[in-house]
C-alpha cells in the first residue's frame, strides 16, 4: 500500500525520507513541487496528484507536507487518515510535531514508523501500543539510559495488540484515579448581512483523560441522548450499548483520547450566543471608508463570553486602518491585509466596539465585497446544544475514582458576512 | 546450520565481517579519491570504528548517527559489513536499529546480507513472540531472491504459530514475497487459504490485503469466510476494516442479484431510459419471482452499518461505498448523514469525501438534500473545496431550492477568491439550464455582472451568457440588444469578443443593430486586442452573407485593415475570408458554400457536472479520485441476473450447527440443507415461538429472518441477544425490589422523573451522579461490589457460553485474550442444553445473592441502565467532589 514517505517543509526540502518496500528515488517529489508552484498556497495544493509511475498523497499540517507514494490502487482516505495519524502520533510523542523536533528525534521517529506500518500496511496505529515499544524520550529516561544502558525499545509485544482492547495496556497503576470528561462544542454558522442565520450547526466532542488503575469498565449516560444526531466513536465504545439503550460503555484507553465527536445537524434550531453589529462602506469618490462593529452576546444562557478574537481579511485595495477600540488591542497587518482584534470577554453593559477608518489605495476602485468578519469566543460551562452528562459509573475495579465533568461552546468556523 | 551461525556470531563473525568491512572499503576507496566524497568517508570511517567496538553505547550511537544519515537519504551503504555483524546484538535497540538498515539496503548489497539470514531463521524459533514476528517481517523485507525458499519455509511456519501477532506477520510477508517473486503464487495462495480461517481479528484483515494483493479474482476463497469476516467485522482493526469492506463489496455483486428494484430511488432520466419493453419484461419477471434478498446479502449490510460510526475516515468512506454500490436504495440514505460529518475534519478528508458526495449527488439527489446547507461555502475554504461544494451545490438544485441557492450565489460572487468567483458564475449558468423557471432570472443575474470591475466576472459572464443564449436563442433577441449596448463600456477583451461572437451569430435576429455594432468596432478596430480583432472578422463576414446591402463597404473596410495588421494570425484569417465571401474569378467551389459554413447551426456546448462518468469507479477508490483508472484497480462487476448457488457459503453441516445455530434447533435443521429457503425459514420461525430461550430466539431471528426486518430492527434483537443476560438481571432484580420494598423502588422511580425534569428545565449543577457516592456505609458498598464482581463474573461466563449459540462475534476474539492458544474448540451441539441450563442456573445463583443484600440488589440494575433505580441522591460532601469544574491539575 504505503511505499514511500517524504517529509517536505515550507521551503520545499525534504528533510525525512522512509520507504516500507524498495526504494523509491525522492526525485518524485518533483510532481510534487511542480504542483506546489502551481498552487498558491499551501492549502491547496491538491491532497492527491498522479505521476506516470506513482501517486502522491500528502497531508498539510504543522507546516509540513506529508508525502506518501503509492503505487497501486488504495482507498485515498486510508493514506489521508493514516498520515494523519502518523502526525498525531509525532504530537503525542514530543509535544509538537515541527521540523527541528522531528530532525532532533530522528531515530525514534524512524522507529515509530517502522513500527507503524509493515510492508505499506498499518500494523500498530495506537498510541498506547506504540509507547510500550517505543517510549516517548523524556529527559529523565534519557539519563537513565546513558547510566544503565538500558533502551527506548520494549522487547515484549504489548499485551494490548494481542487482547480485545488494543487501545489499554495492562498493569495500568496511579495512586489517585481520575477520569475527567471534558464537553466541547462549536458552534459553525453564517451569519448573514442581516443578523439572520444562513447555516449555523454544532460539532462536539467529549474529550477525557482518563487515569484509572486496572481495567476499568465506564458507562456513561446522557439526560438526553435524543440530541446527539450523529455520532462517531472511539473504538472502545461497544456500538450495541449505544444502538440499544443510548448509553456509552467502554473500557477507556489510558491517559488523553477523545471517547466520542458528535454533530447537532442544522435542522435543529441552534441558539447563536453571540452578534456583530458592523457598518463598514466605501466610497467611490474617496479613499477613506468607515468601519464600525460592535459585539454583543445574545443567547448565552446567563453565561459570559470569553476570548472573544474578531479577524477579518480586508479587501486588497485596503492601505491602512485608522481604528480605536473600546477595549482590547487590534492589528492591521498591511501586507496580509488581515485585520485581528483581540477583544477579551464581553461586558454586557459595555458592548466592546472598534471603529474608525479605512484608507484606500489612491485610485484603487471601491472594492466588490465587504471583507468577512470570522469570530472566535468560549463560553465555560454551557453546553450551547444542551447536552448534559447524567452519570459515569465504573465497574471492573473496587476504588473510587475522582471524577470531573467539563463543559465549554467555542466558536468553531464563525463568519458574519457583512 | 544452526550451531554454524551461532559460532559466527559468537566468534568468528566478527573477524570475518570486518574483513568484509576491509573489502569493501577498498573496493569502494577509489570513489573517495574525488575529494568531494573525502569527508564524508572520513565520518564513515569513525562510525565504523564505533560499531566495533565493544561497547554497546558506542554501537548505538553509531547506528542512531547511522539511521540519521537513511531518513536524510543520505547513501550509507558502505558501511553494510559494519553494520550487519551487529544483527545479533543483545541489545534490542542496537537490533532493531540494524534491521532499519538491513531494510533499506540489502537490496543493493545481496550478497552481504545473506550472513544475517541464519540470525533470523534462529529468532524465528524465539519463544518471544514479538521478536519471531521481527525476525519474519525483517527476513520477508530484505528483497534478495536467493532466500525465497527460506522466507516460504518461515512463512509457512509462520503461518501456523500459535500467536496471531505473528500470524498477522506472515499474511504480510506473503505480500512481500509475492512481489518478490510471483512465481511462488500457488503455494501463497494454499497458505493464503489457510490463513482466511483464521478466527483471530488481529489477521483478518492482513489476511484479506494479501488475498487482494496475490489472488483477487479467486473469490471462490471467500465463500466459506464470508459469514465469519462479517461477523467478525466489527472488531477488527480499522485498517483491516477498510480493506475487508472493498474486499466484500466486490464479493457482493458477484454473488448476490441486485436489489435494486425498478425505479426504486432512480431519478427520472433513468427510468425514461428504462421505460420501454424492457421494464414490461422486468415486471413479468418479477411477477415470476419477487425479489428476496439473500440472507447474506443482508447480513453484510448489516453487520457493517455500526461502522458508519468509526473515528476513522476511511472507514466510514468505506461502508458508504458498500451501502452506495450493493444495498437497496431505500437503504443507502443513512450513509449522507456520516459523510457529512466527515466534512468537518482535514481539508484533505473534506477533498476526497467531497469528490465521493459529487458523484453521489448526480445519480440520487434526494439523499443530501436535506443536507444543503452542510455545502454552503466560507471564505476561508481552500479554494478547491469551494469548488467541491459549488459542484455539489448545483447538483442538488432543483426548483423548490433554487431561489436560495441563488441568493446564496450572489454573496459568493463578490468573493475576493476570483476563480471562485468565476466558478460561480458557471455553476449559475448550469442552474440556468437545469431548472427552467429560473432561465430568466439567472440571466438577468448575469447581464448584471456584466458591469462589475472584475475582468474575470465579466468575462466569465459573457461566456456563460453566450452559452445559455446559444441553448435558447430564440426569446432572447432583448438580452443579446442588451448586451451590444453593453459593447460600448466593457473592455475586458474575452467579453468584447464573446458579445461580437453573438450578435455575428445572431445578425439575423437583430437586423438593426448588428451593422451598428459593426460600424462602431470598424472605427475602434485597430485599437482591438487580437482576439477582439478575429471576432469583428467573423461578425464582418456572417453580415457580408447576410446582409451585403448595408455591410458590402465597412466588410471589405475591416478587411483592409486586417490584410496589413501586425499579428499573422489576423491576416491570415483575412484573407482566408475574403477568399471565401468574396466572390471573384480565382475563387473555387467553396464560396457557394460560405454562407453555410459561416452561419451553421453550432451544437450548444453541454453545461454538465465534470463528475458525471465518475460513477463507474467504484466510489472511494483512487480511481474514482483521479477519474482514470489507476493501476492494480479492480473492477467491480454488475450484478449477476442470477444468484450463484448461496450454498457455497455454507460451512460444513457440522460446524455449521456449531457455529449459527443454536443447539437445540440444530439437529432439526441439519437433515435439511437448504435452511435459508423460503420454508425453512418458516418452519424456524415456528420453531422459534416454540423454543423455550427466548434471548436465543431473538438473536436467531436477527440472523435469519431477514427481508422482512428493516435492519435497524433486527440490531436491536441482535443486541437484546448480546445483553439478553443482562436484561434478565434486570428483570429479577426488579422483581426483587418490587416485592421486598415496593415504596423504595417508587421513590426511586420518582427521583427519576425528578432529576429527568430537572435535566429539561435545564439546571445549572452539571455533575456527573456518583453511583457509588450514595450514603451507604462502607461494609455495604463493600458488599455490593462483591455482588456486583459476582454478577460480572457471570456476566462474562454466560458470554462465553453464549458464544457458539449466538453470532455475536466479539466474543470469538476471547481467543485473543490467550495469546498462546489454539482457537478454541467449540462445544459440541450435545452439550448446549446443558450450558442453557447453565445458564439458566447461574441467573438464578445471581439473583439469590442479590437477595441477601437489599441495598446491593437495588443496584443492581445499573449493569444495564445507570439511570436505574439505584439512583440516589448525592450527598453534598461527595458531590464537592464531583465538581463541574475539573481541578487545576486537570490538562
Amino acid at each position: 500500500m504505503i511505499h514511500s514517505l517524504f517529509l517536505i517543509n515550507s521551503a520545499g526540502d525534504i528533510f525525512l525520507e522512509k520507504h516500507w518496500k524498495s526504494v523509491v528515488s525522492r526525485s518524485v517529489c518533483d510532481y510534487f513541487f511542480e504542483a506546489q508552484e502551481r498552487a498558491t498556497e499551501a492549502e491547496n495544493v491538491p491532497p492527491v496528484i498522479s505521476t506516470p509511475h506513482h501517486y502522491l498523497l500528502s497531508v498539510y499540517r504543522h507546516k509540513i507536507f506529508f508525502v506518501a507514494v503509492i503505487q497501486t490502487e488504495v482507498p485515498p482516505l486510508f493514506v489521508i487518515e493514516f498520515l494523519h495519524r502518523v502526525v498525531d502520533t509525532f504530537q503525542d510523542y514530543f509535544g509538537v510535531c515541527s521540523e527541528p523536533v522531528i530532525k532532533d528525534n530522528v531515530v525514534v521517529v524512524y522507529e515509530v514508523l517502522e513500527e507503524m506500518l509493515d510492508n505499506g500496511f498499518p500494523l500498530a496505529t495506537e498510541s498506547n501500543i506504540l509507547k510500550e515499544l517505543i517510549k516517548p524520550p523524556t529527559i529523565l529516561r534519557t539519563v537513565v539510559n546513558t547510566i544503565t544502558g538500558s533502551t527506548n525499545v520494549g522487547d515484549q509485544l504489548p499485551t494490548g495488540q494481542l487482547s480485545v482492547v488494543p487501545w489499554r495496556r495492562t498493569g495500568v497503576k496511579y495512586t489517585n484515579n481520575e477520569a475527567y470528561f471534558d464537553v466541547i462544542e462549536e458552534i459553525d454558522a453564517i451569519i448573514d448581512k442581516s443578523g439572520s442565520t444562513v447555516t449555523a450547526e454544532i460539532q462536539g466532542v467529549i474529550d477525557a483523560c482518563v487515569k484509572l488503575t486496572g481495567m476499568p469498565d465506564l458507562t456513561l449516560s446522557f439526560m438526553n441522548p435524543r440530541l446527539l444526531d450523529d455520532v462517531s466513536f472511539h473504538p472502545c465504545v461497544r456500538f450495541k450499548r449505544w444502538e440499544s439503550e443510548r448509553i456509552l460503555s467502554f473500557i477507556p484507553p489510558d491517559g488523553n483520547f477523545r471517547l466520542l465527536s458528535y454533530h447537532v445537524s442544522a435542522q435543529n434550531l441552534v441558539a447563536i450566543p453571540v452578534y456583530v453589529k458592523h457598518n463598514i462602506s466605501f466610497r467611490d469618490s474617496s479613499s477613506l471608508g468607515r468601519f464600525e462593529i460592535t459585539v454583543g452576546p445574545k443567547q448565552t444562557m446567563g453565561k459570559s463570553i470569553e476570548g472573544v478574537t474578531v479577524s477579518s481579511q480586508m479587501p486588497r485595495g485596503v492601505l491602512s486602518m485608522n481604528l480605536t477600540p473600546s477595549q482590547g488591542t487590534h492589528m492591521f497587518d498591511p501586507v496580509t491585509k488581515m485585520l485581528s482584534w483581540d477583544v477579551g470577554k464581553i461586558n454586557p453593559q459595555k458592548l466592546p466596539g472598534l471603529k474608525g477608518t479605512v484608507s484606500l489605495q489612491a485610485g484603487a476602485s471601491k472594492p466588490d465585497e465587504n471583507p468577512t468578519i470570522n469570530l472566535q469566543f468560549k463560553i465555560q460551562q454551557l453546553a450551547i446544544s444542551g447536552l448534559k452528562v447524567n452519570r459515569l459509573d465504573m465497574y471492573g475495579e473496587k476504588y473510587k475514582p475522582f471524577k470531573g465533568i467539563k463543559y465549554m461552546t467555542k466558536a468553531g468556523k464563525f463568519q458574519v458576512r457583512t | 546450520m544452526s550451531s554454524n551461525s551461532f559460532a559466527y556470531s559468537e566468534q568468528s563473525g566478527g573477524g570475518e565481517a570486518a574483513e568484509l568491512g576491509q573489502e569493501a572499503t577498498s573496493t569502494i576507496s577509489p570513489s573517495g579519491a574525488f575529494g568531494l566524497f573525502s569527508s564524508d568517508m572520513k565520518k564513515n570511517e569513525d562510525l565504523k570504528q564505533m560499531l566495533e567496538s565493544n561497547k554497546d553505547s558506542a554501537k548505538l550511537d553509531a547506528m542512531k548517527r547511522i539511521v540519521g544519515m537513511i531518513a536524510k537519504g543520505k547513501n550509507a551503504s558502505d558501511l553494510f559489513p559494519a553494520v550487519v555483524k551487529n544483527v545479533a546484538s543483545k541489545n534490542i535497540e542496537i537490533k532493531k536499529l540494524v534491521y532499519v538498515y538491513l531494510v533499506r539496503y540489502a537490496e543493493e548489497q545481496q550478497d552481504l546480507a545473506l550472513l544475517s539470514i541464519s540470525t533470523f531463521q534462529r529468532a524465528l524459533k524465539d519463544p518471544n513472540q514479538l521478536i519471531r514476528a521481527s525476525a519474519l517481517r525483517v527476513l520477508s523485507s530484505i528483497r534478495v531472491p536467493i532466500i525465497v525458499p527460506i522466507m516460504m519455509l518461515a512463512i509457512k511456519e509462520a503461518s501456523a504459530d500459535l500467536s496471531p501477532y505473528v500470524r498477522k506477520n506472515a499474511a504480510h510477508a506473503i505480500q512481500k514475497l509475492y512481489s518478490l517473486d510471483p512465481e511462488q503464487k500457488e503455494m501463497l495462495i494454499e497458505i493464503i487459504e489457510k490463513l482466511l480461517k483464521d478466527k483471530s481479528t488481529l489477521v483478518a484483515g492482513s489476511v484479506v490485503m494479501a488475498f487482494e494483493e496475490v489472488c483477487p479474482d479467486r473469490i471462490d476463497l471467500i465463500h466459506k469466510n464470508y459469514r465469519k469476516l462479517c461477523n467478525l467485522l466489527v472488531d477488527v482493526e480499522e485498517w483491516g476494516q477498510v480493506v475487508i469492506i472493498h474486499m466484500l463489496t466486490r464479493y457482493a455483486r458477484t454473488q448476490f442479484v441486485s436489489p435494486w428494484k425498478e425505479g426504486d430511488g432512480l431519478e427520472d432520466k433513468e427510468k425514461d431510459f428504462y421505460d420501454s419493453d424492457e421494464e414490461q419484461k422486468e415486471k413479468t419477471d418479477k411477477g415470476k419471482k419477487p425479489y428476496t434478498m439473500d440472507p447474506d446479502h443482508r447480513l453484510l449490510i448489516r453487520s457493517t452499518k455500526p461502522l458508519l460510526q468509526s473515528r476513522n475516515a476511511a472507514v466510514v468512506m468505506a461502508v458508504a461505498q458498500l451501502y452506495w454500490h450493493i444495498a437497496p436504495k431505500s437503504e443507502a440514505g443513512i450513509i449522507s448523514k456520516s459523510l457529512v460529518r466527515l466534512l468537518r475534519s482535514n481539508r484533505e478528508v473534506q477533498y476526497i469525501v467531497l469528490q465521493n458526495i459529487a458523484t453521489m449527488s448526480i445519480q440520487r439527489k434526494g439523499m443530501f438534500e436535506p443536507y444543503l446547507k452542510s455545502f454552503y461555502v466560507r471564505s476561508t475554504d481552500p479554494t478547491m473545496i469551494k469548488i467541491l461544494k459549488l459542484e455539489i451545490l448545483t447538483n442538488l438544485a432543483n426548483e423548490a431550492n433554487i431561489s436560495t441557492l441563488l441568493r446564496e450565489f450572489q454573496t459568493y460572487v463578490k468573493s475576493q477568491d476570483k476563480q471562485f468567483a468565476a466558478a460561480t458564475i458557471q455553476t449559475i449558468g448550469r442552474c440556468a439550464t437545469n431548472i427552467s423557471e429560473v432561465t430568466d432570472t439567472c440571466l438577468t443575474g448575469l447581464v448584471c455582472l456584466l458591469s462589475n470591475r472584475d475582468e474575470i466576472v465579466v468575462a466569465e459572464s459573457v461566456v456563460v451568457i453566450k452559452k445559455l443564449l446559444q441553448m435558447q436563442p430564440v426569446q432572447h433577441g432583448e438580452i443579446i440588444k442588451h448586451m451590444a449596448k453593453l459593447l460600448d463600456s466593457i473592455t475586458v477583451p474575452v467579453a468584447r469578443a464573446s458579445i461580437l461572437w453573438l450578435i455575428g451569430e445572431n445578425c439575423e435576429r437583430v437586423p438593426k443593430i448588428a451593422p451598428d455594432v459593426l460600424r462602431k468596432t470598424a472605427k475602434s478596430f485597430t485599437g482591438e486586442d487580437d482576439l477582439v480583432k478575429l471576432q469583428i472578422l467573423n461578425l464582418g463576414a456572417k453580415l457580408y452573407l447576410t446582409n451585403s446591402k448595408q455591410t458590402k463597404l465597412l466588410t471589405q473596410y475591416i478587411l483592409n485593415l486586417g490584410k496589413y495588421d501586425q499579428n499573422y494570425d489576423i491576416r491570415d484569417r483575412t484573407r482566408f475570408i475574403r477568399q471565401l465571401i468574396v466572390p471573384n474569378e480565382k475563387s473555387g467551389a467553396l464560396s457557394k458554400y460560405a454562407k453555410k459554413i459561416f452561419l451553421a447551426q453550432k451544437p450548444a456546448p453541454l453545461l454538465e457536472s465534470p463528475f458525471k462518468g465518475r460513477d463507474h469507479y467504484q466510489l472511494g477508490t483512487l480511481s474514482h479520485t483521479l477519474n482514470t483508472k489507476a493501476t492494480g484497480y479492480l473492477e467491480l462487476s454488475n450484478w449477476p441476473e442470477v444468484a450463484p448457488d448461496p450454498s457455497v457459503r455454507n460451512v460444513e453441516v457440522i460446524e455449521l450447527a456449531k457455529e449459527w445455530t443454536p443447539a437445540g434447533k440444530a439437529k432439526k435443521e441439519n437433515p435439511d440443507k437448504k435452511f435459508y429457503s423460503e420454508s425453512a425459514e418458516e418452519e424456524e420461525d415456528s420453531s422459534e415461538s416454540s423454543s423455550d430461550s427466548e434471548s436465543e430466539s431473538g438473536s436467531e431471528s436477527g440472523e435469519q429472518d431477514d427481508e422482512g426486518d428493516s435492519s435497524e430492527e433486527s440490531s436491536e434483537h441482535e443486541s437484546g441477544s448480546g445483553s439478553g443476560s443482562e436484561a434478565e438481571n434486570k428483570r429479577a432484580a426488579k422483581k426483587n425490589s418490587k416485592t421486598k420494598g415496593k415504596s423504595d423502588s417508587e421513590d426511586v422511580d420518582k427521583e427519576n422523573e425528578n432529576s429527568k425534569t430537572s435535566d429539561s428545565s435545564n439546571a445549572e449543577s452539571s455533575s456527573i451522579e456518583d453511583s457509588s457516592s450514595d450514603s451507604a456505609s462502607e461494609s455495604e458498598s463493600e458488599s455490593e461490589s462483591e455482588s456486583r464482581k459476582v454478577t460480572k463474573e457471570k456476566e462474562n461466563k454466560t458470554k462465553q457460553d453464549r458464544n457458539p449459540l449466538t453470532k455475536d462475534v466479539s466474543l470469538l476474539d476471547l481467543d485473543d485474550f490467550n495469546p498462546v492458544s489454539t482457537p478454541v474448540a467449540r462445544p459440541t451441539p450435545a452439550l448446549s442444553p446443558s450450558l442453557i441450563a447453565d445458564l439458566e442456573g447461574l441467573n438464578l445463583s445471581a439473583s439469590s445473592s442479590v437477595i441477601s443484600t437489599p441495598d446491593a440488589q437495588a443496584q443492581q440494575p445499573w449493569l444495564t441502565g445507570p439511570a436505574g433505580p439505584g439512583h440516589e441522591p448525592v450527598s453534598p460532601a461527595l458531590a464537592g467532589g464531583l465538581s463541574t469544574t475539573a481541578p487545576p491539575g486537570k490538562p
